[in-house]
């Protein structure tokens, strides 16, 4: 399903293209989604390397330190995410986070993912259900954020009803895209940071952020069809 | 090239960490990035020799966790050794003003970039 791996024909020399001497600021956008939604494919598709993959753990030894609530009958929690680098500028590098959205990764979220400058939320709409509870969490985290849909070939829904179907916010955009092109993903990503100045000029002017505002009343989840 | 391979055994864990389970210093994010500021000598580490090989330029905590095939934590623990030590040196993430950045406690999520660096990552972006 998710067809995405860690190989390419763009960079043969592998992933140990060194950074410049002079890269001091790291960035970081995740891409959030549900398994065999495109996170990997777009982090390939923009990366200047390719996709590695690493993880996170909850040891026995982080008992009592991290919050377990809710893990039951777990000893350790392991969360595994891909991951890609851009370099913006001599001194600026963004790198992009596929995440993946479910229950467990979000205890790991605060951890791994504070500071980040946002999130893409990828969608496929055959399964939106998959993203509620992605949507929820950024809610919840205060983490600013836009919805992608990756096209998938499948029925056409007009916004409005992918709107409703995610109970979304009319603050947060909803954009389609390809996340096999390049052109389609850096797109993604633009998207997202100018939705991040918007807010950044709304709350310099002094007017509230609706980041984590209550979803609204009037989406009902269910049949968009 | 040490490549102790993808593994979650506690025991080996415990065994590169000696034992810790968190950093003494919190400082490392995942894209902290990371510059050695001296050569492997014998005698030491594996993976801190490793690190420091890796890290001759800047390179992030994820990064060096991918490489080596070890979870991001333990990662930051053997950082927090060689920056204790004056190995390496950290550049730590700059995403917000002046003014709000190094506040503890206050939730970095609601802290919104700073407007210079989301231009420069809009004009990075286009480039592209």
């Amino acid at each position: 399903m998710d067809s995405a791996t860690s190989d390419t024909s763009r960079s043969s020399s592998g992933s140990r293209a060194p950074l410049s001497s002079t890269a001091d600021n790291g960035l970081k956008i995740v891409i959030v989604g549900g398994f065999g939604v495109g996170k990997t494919t777009m982090v390939r598709s923009v990366s200047d390397i390719r996709p590695l993959n690493t993880e996170e753990t909850m040891t026995q030894a982080g008992r009592g330190v991290d919050d377990l609530t809710g893990v039951t009958g777990k000893s350790a929690t392991t969360v595994a995410f891909d991951f890609g680098r851009i370099t913006l500028n001599e001194r600026t590098v963004l790198y992009l986070f596929g995440a993946p959205g479910q229950e467990r990764f979000w205890f790991l979220w605060d951890r791994l993912f504070s500071g980040t400058l946002g999130a893409v939320v990828l969608v496929d709409t055959r399964r939106l259900a998959d993203s509620w509870y992605a949507i929820d969490r950024l809610e919840h985290h205060g983490t600013p954020f836009i919805v992608a849909r990756n096209d998938f070939g499948g029925p056409r829904y007009a916004p409005e009803e992918i709107r409703d179907a995610l109970d979304l916010d009319e603050e947060v955009p909803l954009i389609e895209c390809d996340a096999r092109s390049r052109e389609s993903s850096k797109q993604v990503l633009i998207a997202l940071v100018e939705h991040l100045q918007q807010l950044a000029a709304a709350a310099s002017a002094g007017t509230p952020v609706p980041v984590a505002a209550a979803a609204l009343p009037h989406g009902v989840h269910g049949e968009t069809s | 090239m040490i490549r102790p391979g993808r593994d979650d055994d506690p025991d080996r864990l415990y065994t590169v960490t000696g034992g810790r389970s968190r950093a003494a210093s919190k400082d490392f994010d995942l894209v902290t990035l990371v510059v050695s500021e001296c050569d492997p000598v014998p005698g030491m580490q594996s993976e801190h020799a490793a690190i420091l090989r890796m890290c001759r330029y800047p390179t992030a905590v994820v990064e060096i966790a991918a490489e080596l095939g070890l979870p991001v934590s333990i990662v930051k623990i053997l950082l927090s050794d060689l920056l204790d030590s004056g190995r390496i040196t950290a550049r730590h993430p700059q995403t917000t003003g002046a003014a709000a950045r190094g506040r503890p406690g206050q939730p970095v999520a609601a802290q919104l970039p700073d407007p210079t660096i989301l231009e420069q990552v809009l004009v990075g972006l286009r480039n592209l």
